[in-house]
């Protein structure tokens, strides 16, 4: 086991510095109004940088830089561009463990969890675009003999992102790559609460990237988010986060008719089928870590399995080794490997949680497992942690039916197979779903019934390159994480051309 | 005869009123839609009263803020949500805390958070009759 030193502290493998500007046109831009905002660790709770506060001038100033950008890199060959993706890759992999360090420490996350699947999926991400773009072909169709259509991929231009704090550096590698490869440049906003760790990414590659192809400008939603998704002079706007905010987006969208990529969350059902409880052995065992992958970033994944629905044959057997599985789950500090559950990202994040497991009792819910915020004492007291918890109730619970985001399942039984899909379907959301049976048939079956646009089957979780991701319902619009999203950042030109030395014959 | 208007599904603590006193002083009239989903899903976010376009079509007016010195302030949500919140009253509250998606508040170091009751029966004959 290995505990890092917190970021800046003697032995410590990361340091961030003390103030962090807007990131544009490859240089470290001051905000216009000159304001900064200072960014606590919710691993304590105590501020440790402090971060240019940007607004609609300093989105402005990014802007320019990327339409300044933007004809070279389009234009730059795409053995170039997915070059430039590799030597990124590169370069965060070699810098990984501080990294995933700096993250951890950002955004209260186990560093086991940004050693182990953050980093080495941000690095492979990067790689699988550069590799996707250079397998990309355009298409040529005969439609005549002397006519032909070619289809030839265009970047779209300026692209904006808004990205979530739950995983700043891999949501962040998740927007950058498929918009870089494609020929974009980008103005990206992180969230407000994790606006760091991309700076020192940023840092860390500022000699790799041309200038303006990457701008990042941080601050609130409401001063520099909202000019960034509103502005006439984007291309496309790609946003992570929650439902109204996704309905706003679309509609500063529509003014300028522009396309949004959208991703807003969910409330994934994991059905365990009968079957999974035949035989005590390794499936039994991976199963119950399924159920336990609610607390996977301390449950602030869109995708959280946080809806359990056993069949009632196994109900009080399967929760019960499940419960177990849950109790021995390692809270603490989030900078220790050893440690499975860390902070949530916030304070306002604790108490949206705790709000719910108040309103989940008042509705008759019963509390398993967990159900209060945790104190670990020393430095640690002042952090938001969340004790991992487990309801058991009905799907016509607010618990059921609303994102918590915090380390809470909600558990209930079904019958047989249409009460089982008809539960896991009664919900706004369709992102995630997780199906474990040890039948193919039923897994199968199970599966194509789910709406949802991710549904993982005897396992949950994962989140390689080259499997598409995105929303049914409520969850959003659009795919990311596949290499269809590289025409998603792209325009289709058609060039129409006839080889014929002869009129139409109309005039 | 049951009262002719419906009783307000929807509360605001003191100290949430003296934020939305300040924001109202900043901004003008104010609105509330209640989100969903990721991040910073489930929390009440604050515009510009019509900075959302909501309609009765997708939306459910869950009823309106009574702030001294503010215009009324209605608290929306799509109907569809309302669907599995029908039972409970609302009432936005504050504490520390960052960001939530264009809300207002969310350079003040400050956030909205909704907190929840049940309905009484009388109330929930009322509202959902």
């Amino acid at each position: 086991m290995t505990v890092y030193q917190p970021p800046g502290r003697p032995g410590s493998i990361v340091g961030y510095h003390p103030r962090y500007e807007h990131w544009i046109g490859g240089t470290w831009t001051p905000p216009v109004r000159g304001r900064y905002f200072e960014n606590p660790t919710p691993v304590t709770g105590q501020p440790f940088t402090e971060i240019a506060r940007g607004t609609a001038e300093d989105i402005e100033a990014a802007l320019d830089a990327a339409h300044a950008a933007a004809p070279a890199w389009g234009r730059t060959a795409p053995a170039d561009r997915a070059g430039l993706l590799l030597r990124i890759a590169d370069r965060m992999e070699q810098h990984l463990e501080e990294l995933a360090v700096a993250e951890s420490w950002e955004n209260g996350k186990p560093v086991r969890e940004t050693l182990a699947a953050d980093l080495p999926l941000a690095v492979d991400h990067l790689r699988y675009f550069a590799g996707a773009l250079r397998a990309q072909e355009g298409g040529l169709s005969q439609l005549d003999e002397d006519t032909v259509a070619y289809h030839f991929h265009e970047p779209l231009g300026v692209v904006g992102q808004i990205i979530p704090w739950n995983f700043p550096l891999l949501m962040a590698v998740w927007k950058l790559a498929p918009a870089l490869a494609a020929g974009n440049t980008v103005v990206l906003k992180p969230a407000e609460q994790t606006p760091a760790s991309i700076m020192l990414l940023m840092e860390l590659i500022a000699d790799l990237v041309p200038p303006g192809v990457i701008n990042v400008v941080n601050g609130f939603g409401v001063e520099a988010g909202k000019p960034l998704a509103a502005s006439s002079r984007i291309r496309k706007i790609s946003f992570t986060g929650e439902t109204t905010t996704g309905r706003l987006i679309m509609q500063y969208a529509s003014g300028n008719l522009i396309p949004v990529s959208l991703e807003l969350g969910g409330k994934s059902p994991n059905l365990f089928f009968a079957d999974v409880a035949d035989r005590r052995d390794d499936f039994y065992d991976k199963a119950l870590e399924g159920f336990a992958m609610f607390a996977l970033n301390q449950g602030e994944v869109c995708t959280c399995p946080s809806r359990a629905l056993i069949q009632s044959s196994i109900y009080d057997g399967f929760l019960g080794d499940g419960l177990d599985r849950v109790r021995a789950m390692r809270q603490g500090n989030p900078l220790d490997t050893e440690t499975m559950v860390g902070a949530q990202a916030g304070n306002d994040q604790l108490e949206k949680i705790l709000s719910y497991i108040d309103i989940g009792q008042a509705e008759g819910a019963k509390v398993l497992a967990g159900g209060e915020r945790v104190d670990l004492g020393g430095e640690l007291s002042g952090g938001y942690y969340v004790a991992p918890t487990v309801f058991e109730g009905t799907n016509d619970m607010r618990i059921f039916q609303e994102e918590i985001f915090g380390p809470v399942v909600a558990v209930t039984r079904f019958e047989d197979f249409e009460d089982g899909i008809g539960i896991a379907n009664d919900t706004l959301y369709g992102l995630g779903a997780g199906i474990w049976s040890r039948d193919g048939s039923t897994a199968y079956r199970a599966g194509r019934a789910i709406q949802a646009g991710r549904v993982w089957t005897n396992c949950y979780h994962h989140y390689p390159a080259h499997a598409a991701f995105g929303g049914y319902k409520n969850s959003g619009i659009g795919r990311e994480n596949h290499k269809a999203l590289l025409e998603h950042y792209q325009q289709t030109k058609n060039l129409l051309v006839s080889y014929s030395g002869r009129a139409q014959g109309f005039f | 005869m049951p009262p002719l208007t419906r009783p307000s599904q929807v509360a605001v603590t003191p100290l949430a009123a003296e934020l939305l006193k300040q924001l109202g002083g900043e901004h003008g009239p104010l609105m509330f839609h209640q989100s969903g989903g990721c991040c910073d899903g489930s929390a009440p976010m604050c515009y510009p009263a019509g900075e959302l376009l909501v309609s009765p079509e997708t939306d459910r007016l869950l009823g309106e803020l009574e702030v001294t010195g503010l215009d009324p302030i209605p608290v929306w949500m799509s109907r569809s949500q309302y669907a599995y919140w029908s039972h409970t009253h609302l009432t936005i509250d504050v504490v520390p805390g960052r960001g939530s998606g264009f809300s207002l508040e969310s350079p003040t170091g400050l956030r909205f958070l909704t907190r929840s009751r049940l309905l009484t029966d009388e109330e929930s004959a009322a509202l959902n009759r």
